[in-house]
């Protein structure tokens, strides 16, 4: 069980950044709504995901690259510094996002959900499960050679890891980005936004600042 | 500081705002008429039926200089702040962004917490504007989905070409020239879009030096003035066309596009044709691609005795209607018209827009008849119908009789004591004078209301 829940948590996180308006269902909605198609808005889904998994899968591969090559303190301490003060940057100047434009392909779509997930700091998120942790190395000494396994992923190597977080996380936000995103087109409607439309960038960001606060302390 | 939910004033689509709340404060941009040495002021007028002010006005404050002549003006924010490939909705409608056309000076005015008591928060001078901008005398507002994109009539030495440039909605920070590509666009003077299809629309007045000591008969005899509208790409921001109405149509100046995304088609007026001193109405549209435009209501000039006529317009024998501003309700069903020549107010049924339908008219002020309000039947009035504005619901329509400081004169040489008149509009078409709403000024001329809250030409909508 213990080497189940972070695999849950990535998928968890996943489902936390699909449910966001910010992040991909609204426009999918938006653009079902232009054409008056429900193709449309299945039509949006794949390159949606595709730019939040480019987005998370940069960070994610650098997590383990920096893990290869830098002192476990000092990739903590960096790690800790970079979400400490994204975290505050965006609290502090909330700039919203430039895009303009309803009328996009599968280019467009994808590098829009890349801008939207990067700007949201969505990779950031998932880094503390990718990082060393003292007494994993310990406990899985006898496994032998390896001494900066990552405590919850301690049975794969790097390429695969990679691969199958991004496959985790992207189902989570694939499956609660489509869910949302169809329930609103066909039933909801577009007023449930003035109601159910929560400042989640506020949670999103102090929930980063602590999380970096969290890794130097671990 | 940021809300937790959007602004309950942002609505995701026109059908949704047309169920807000009615409105209880109107924003008034009032101007000093020539000779007088008041500042321009913004008032706050009660239009609330319930309140024991109704139809009064209950608030004002002062701009810090003298002469800016305030004109269009508009909100930090609005509903395009829900569109969702640039989402913003925890942004606050809350500050009006107000510019002077002949001082090129931009005033933020705070609304809350007390809209009777509005704040001027920050100004941004002149020589910012043209230094970050190149451009001078700005005027409409609309907040777009990015940022504030504001009009501009011209150069800072008056001359063109004139464009649209952008502010920070947060920080009001001078962005820049909105342009990237203006092709052979050089007068301007209002925009909008149609953001469901990535284009912007634009239309021509003149420049300031064609504009700014009253209208140039010879310019205008000899078709100088604006008779073009031009189609943009609004996420590219390059010009994609011109369409021309035909030199004869000058002076193309508001435009409203439908307020529903999946439209692609929306109304422009033309104050003036050479040919026969009529007004129009031209529609836009879009057909496989490529924009095009069509007249599609034409009002006529009414003959009139010479004597009872202005210099400009003696030798004519008659009064132009002179279609100066135009107002689309929520649902795209009615288009109002003004005219600030005759003092005829239309009302047009435009569900099927090629075909608009007369469906209702009143008449005040004007140039000959200058007709009466029912509150007081005996008391001729001066100036016309001109900046008009339409609640959300589309059940009140609300308009001011001053048009441009330097040619109000022209059209009524013996001044114009200025006055702001409602009235309630039938959904199933028609309308009439509220006979208890009639508020004057003589200190004041009035030109644009804005209804708090958001109204008719304040918002877009990315959603249907």
């Amino acid at each position: 069980m213990s080497e189940l829940w972070p695999w849950l948590a990535v998928f968890g996180l996943g489902m936390f950044h699909g449910i966001n308006p910010a992040m991909g269902w609204l426009f999918a909605v938006a653009l079902g709504l232009q054409e008056q198609r429900r193709a449309a808005v299945f039509r949006a889904l794949p390159p949606m995901v595709l730019g939040h998994a480019l987005s998370i899968g940069i960070i994610i591969a650098a997590v383990l690259l920096a893990r290869v090559s830098l002192p476990e303190r000092t990739l903590k301490i960096a790690a800790a510094a970079i979400l400490f003060a994204f975290g505050l940057y965006r609290l502090l100047r909330s700039r919203h996002p430039n895009w303009v434009g309803m009328r996009v392909g599968f280019g467009d779509l994808t590098l829009w959900s890349f801008i939207m997930a990067s700007a949201h700091g969505a990779g950031l998120m998932l880094v503390p499960f990718f990082l060393p942790s003292p007494a994993a190395g310990e406990a899985h000494h006898h496994h032998g050679g390896h001494e900066m396994h990552a405590w919850a992923f301690a049975n794969f190597s790097g390429p695969s890891l990679l691969i199958a977080a991004i496959v985790v996380h992207t189902s989570g936000y694939l499956i609660v980005t489509a869910l949302v995103a169809i329930v609103v087109y066909e039933k909801l409607g577009v007023a449930i936004l003035r109601r159910a439309w929560f400042n989640l960038d506020l949670i999103w960001m102090v929930a980063l600042m602590v999380t970096g606060v969290f890794i130097l302390l671990l | 500081m940021p809300l937790l939910k959007p602004d309950p004033t942002f609505y995701p689509s026109p059908r949704l705002a047309m169920q807000a709340p009615p409105e209880k404060h109107a924003f008034v941009a009032a101007l000093t008429p020539p000779g007088s040495k008041l500042n321009d002021a913004l008032l706050v007028v009660d239009i609330d039926p319930a309140s024991s002010t109704y139809g009064q006005r209950v608030g004002e404050v002062r701009m810090p200089n003298f002469g800016d002549e305030l004109h269009h003006f508009g909100w930090n924010a609005c509903s395009s702040a829900l569109c969702p490939y640039a989402p913003h909705p925890h942004v606050e409608r809350r500050y009006l962004v107000v510019p002077g056309i002949r001082s090129s000076r931009i005033h933020i005015i705070d609304t809350k917490p007390d809209p009777r008591k509005p704040q001027i928060v920050k100004v941004i001078e002149p020589e910012e504007i043209f230094a970050g901008t190149n451009y001078s005398r700005p005027h409409t507002i609309h907040c777009g989905p990015e940022a504030i994109y504001v009009s501009a009539l011209g150069d800072p030495n008056g001359g063109g070409p004139g464009g649209i440039f952008m502010l920070d909605c947060e920080t009001f920070e001078v962005l820049g020239q909105w342009e990237v590509d203006r092709g052979d666009q050089f007068l301007h003077y209002d925009f909008w879009w149609h953001l469901g299809f990535d284009t912007l629309l634009s239309s021509e007045w003149g420049t300031p030096n064609m504009i700014e000591d009253g209208v140039q008969p010879d310019q205008l005899l000899s078709s100088k003035y604006g008779h073009q509208m031009h189609v943009w790409d609004l996420r590219r921001r390059r010009h994609l066309q011109a369409l021309d109405l035909g030199k004869d149509q000058q002076m193309v100046l508001e435009m409203r596009p439908a307020h529903d995304p999946r439209k692609a088609y929306g109304f422009v007026g033309v104050v003036v044709s050479l040919k026969d001193l009529s007004a129009s109405i031209w529609l836009w549209h879009r057909d496989n691609g490529a924009w095009d435009v069509k007249k599609v209501i034409e009002i006529p000039a009414e003959p009139a005795e010479p004597e009872k006529l202005p210099a400009l317009l003696k030798d004519f024998k008659a009064v132009p209607p002179l279609v100066t501003d135009i107002n689309l309700s929520l649902d795209d069903k009615f288009l109002y018209v003004s005219c600030f020549g005759t003092g005829e107010f239309l009302q047009y049924d435009v569900s099927d827009p090629f075909n608009p339908k007369k469906t209702g008219s009143v008449r005040i002020g004007g140039i000959v008849n200058r007709a009466p309000h029912p509150k007081t039947p005996d008391q001729a009035l001066a100036g016309g119908p001109q900046m008009v504005e339409v609640s959300r619901d589309g059940k009140r329509i609300y308009f001011t009789n001053s048009l441009y400081a330097a040619w109000d004169e022209q059209f009524y040489p013996d001044g114009v004591s200025s006055w702001m008149v409602k009235l309630d509009a039938d959904p199933n078409g028609g309308m009439k004078f509220d006979k208890n709403f009639f508020v004057e000024s003589d200190d004041y001329r009035v030109h644009q209301v804005r209804l708090e809250g958001g109204d008719s030409s304040s918002d877009s909508y990315c959603f249907p």
